[in-house]
């Protein structure tokens, strides 16, 4: 039952890797950029989460709510402050100015709390764990996939049944032809911009709910992971990078589990290596457009 | 209706028009004809909002509408059927039709005229799940019309609707603009196709290099010499 165990320690840790691989992935299907400050609105979503739980004591999932709210709000301002101005400009000036952007968002956060890490509460959610054919499944698992479960279906019914989502994908697969059905293209960008960042915010919470410790730079490793596993995917591809961020949990896990755990985050980039050469376009990938 | 005065529009440093003014009024159906690279499908685009004027005046119903956003255009009834098609291959022929009525707010309105667009095109009625990417190019240029139709226009801008298709599509889809027409939608057609085009407008202009060359009634321009010589292949 050790291989069942392993089963479910990755699909927790593919699950926020799949929650931040979205918000990559959105990002890139609507104007081709790989936000590299992604993973920082992660970490500020585990800060709003932690400061929630322990300072504002307003529950779990209030705490959840506040920091997609606050992680969506900085997305967007982050794409109108720097981005907006870029879209016309090379990629590489994007690229450069969303790595800017990354460490001004970890340095502000030093700069405003010190590097210090915190510490998750233990009482955060109900702390149990249940044995189910000799597997341990701790409370924190189940809450961190059926938040991702939740979130999950709530994206695909917004892209799919809602207006916005029908702009969205409207403009990330032509922007003219969006603007001549009377789509206004900034707003979506910056729709697109929200939505990807509350998941990123949402995960978080999550991760702190699961790893406890918590820091300003713990968004770099985990937000280069969910890169991964949007490119393993397909990028701009949703189902994509919600299947991506679930083998590469998974794989992960398995690695660290036949004892090469020396080996895990390298099994990423592995991984990424692997498919650039054999699929560049990831699997779900129908197109093989140029890549950064 | 519309009345485009002396614009220039650029692409960066390239000239792509140059003072062109065109006329169009209520209930014509009015045609753009001009060889390849002479900038009809800027002058559209231009139209739509999509680009800017760098000089000259475009009114419409009134209003002056040069330079205003592609949204408020779509909104006071200019919609376009662009070159190429360009329908949402990712997305259904019913998602596509549902985003041509994106501003609109009229549930009932674009529930009439979505089973108007399956009537007039009773292809796109058999294939509304399919996605728009599988559909061949003459059904997606049906989509692509049909898309247009749903924001209710007063004024429909058409880029080469025949491009790429065979003789018997492009009957079809010359007699369904007309149709249209007579349903009371004031039409502007960009053709390379001229002989039809001419054929079922009432007016017509000639463009080339960026300028209007010639203009009048459009069986008179069937007519003369310049145009059967250069785009009506030969004498
Ligand atoms: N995005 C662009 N950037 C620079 N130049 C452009 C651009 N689009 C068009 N042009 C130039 O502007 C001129 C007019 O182009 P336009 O597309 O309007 O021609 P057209 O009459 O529609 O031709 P066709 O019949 O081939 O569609 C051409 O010389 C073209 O090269
Ligand atoms: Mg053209």
């Amino acid at each position: 039952m050790e291989w069942l165990q392993q089963l479910v320690n990755g699909i927790s840790i593919g699950s926020i890797y799949a929650l931040i691989a979205l918000g990559y992935t959105m990002v890139y299907g609507i104007i081709k950029l790989i936000n590299f400050a992604h993973g920082d609105i992660f970490m500020i979503g585990a800060f709003v989460g932690f400061y929630g739980l322990t300072h504002w004591h307003i529950g779990f999932i209030p705490s959840l709510l506040a920091a997609m709210i606050i992680c969506s709000i900085l997305g967007v301002v982050i794409e109108r402050l720097a981005y907006k101005r870029l879209r016309n400009a090379t990629r590489i000036a994007a690229l450069i100015t969303a790595i800017g952007m990354s460490l001004l968002i970890e340095y502000t956060t030093i700069f405003f709390r010190g590097a210090q890490p915190e510490a998750y509460p233990d009482d955060a959610v109900i702390s149990k764990t249940f044995t189910i054919f000799g597997t341990q499944i701790s409370s924190e698992s189940i809450i961190i996939l059926a938040t991702t479960i939740i979130l999950m279906v709530l994206l695909q019914f917004i892209v799919h049944k809602t207006k916005i989502g029908k702009a969205m994908r409207a403009v990330s697969h032509d922007m003219e032809a969006a603007r001549l059905m009377g789509i206004n293209v900034n707003n979506t960008i910056s729709a697109t911009f929200a939505i990807g960042s509350a998941l990123a915010g949402a995960a978080g919470v999550v991760f702190g709910l699961y790893y406890t410790k918590i820091d300003p730079l713990m968004g770099i490793i985990p937000g280069v992971k969910a890169f991964i596993a949007a490119v393993l995917g397909g990028i701009g591809s949703i189902p994509g990078a919600m299947t991506g961020g679930m083998v590469l949990g998974i794989v992960e896990t398995i690695v660290s589990a036949v004892g090469f755990s020396m080996w895990r985050d390298a099994a990423a980039f592995i991984i990424l290596i692997l498919i650039l050469i054999f699929k560049p376009a990831g699997i779900f990938g129908k197109n093989t457009r140029e890549k950064v | 209706m519309l009345k485009v005065e002396n614009i220039d529009v650029y692409y960066g440093n390239i000239q792509a028009l140059r003072e062109v003014s065109l006329e169009v009024n209520e209930g014509e159906i009015v045609t753009l004809i001009g060889a390849n690279g002479a900038g009809k499908t800027t002058l559209l685009k231009t139209l739509s909002g999509l680009l800017k004027p760098k000089k000259g005046t475009i009114e419409y119903l009134g209003k002056s509408i040069a330079g205003k956003a592609a949204q408020g255009i779509v909104k006071s009834g200019i919609s376009q059927v662009p070159e190429g098609r360009r329908v949402f291959a990712n997305m259904s022929v019913e998602e596509n039709l549902d985003l041509g009525a994106y501003l609109r707010k009229d549930r009932d309105g674009i529930k009439k005229d979505m089973e108007r667009v399956y009537e007039l095109f009773p292809r796109l009625l058999e294939r509304k799940n399919q996605s728009a990417g599988t559909l061949s190019g003459g059904e997606q240029q049906m989509l692509a019309m049909g898309r247009a139709i749903m924001a209710k226009p007063k004024l429909l801008l058409l880029d080469e609707p025949s491009m790429g298709l065979a003789p018997l599509m492009v009957q079809t889809i010359f007699r369904i603009i007309k149709e249209i027409n007579e349903a009371g939608t004031t039409v502007l057609l960009v053709e390379q196709n001229a002989h039809m085009a001419l054929s079922i407008a009432q007016r017509a202009y000639v463009i080339e290099t960026g300028k209007v060359v010639l203009s009048g009634d459009a069986k008179e321009l069937q007519e003369s010499d310049e145009v059967r010589a250069a785009y009506l292949g030969g004498l």
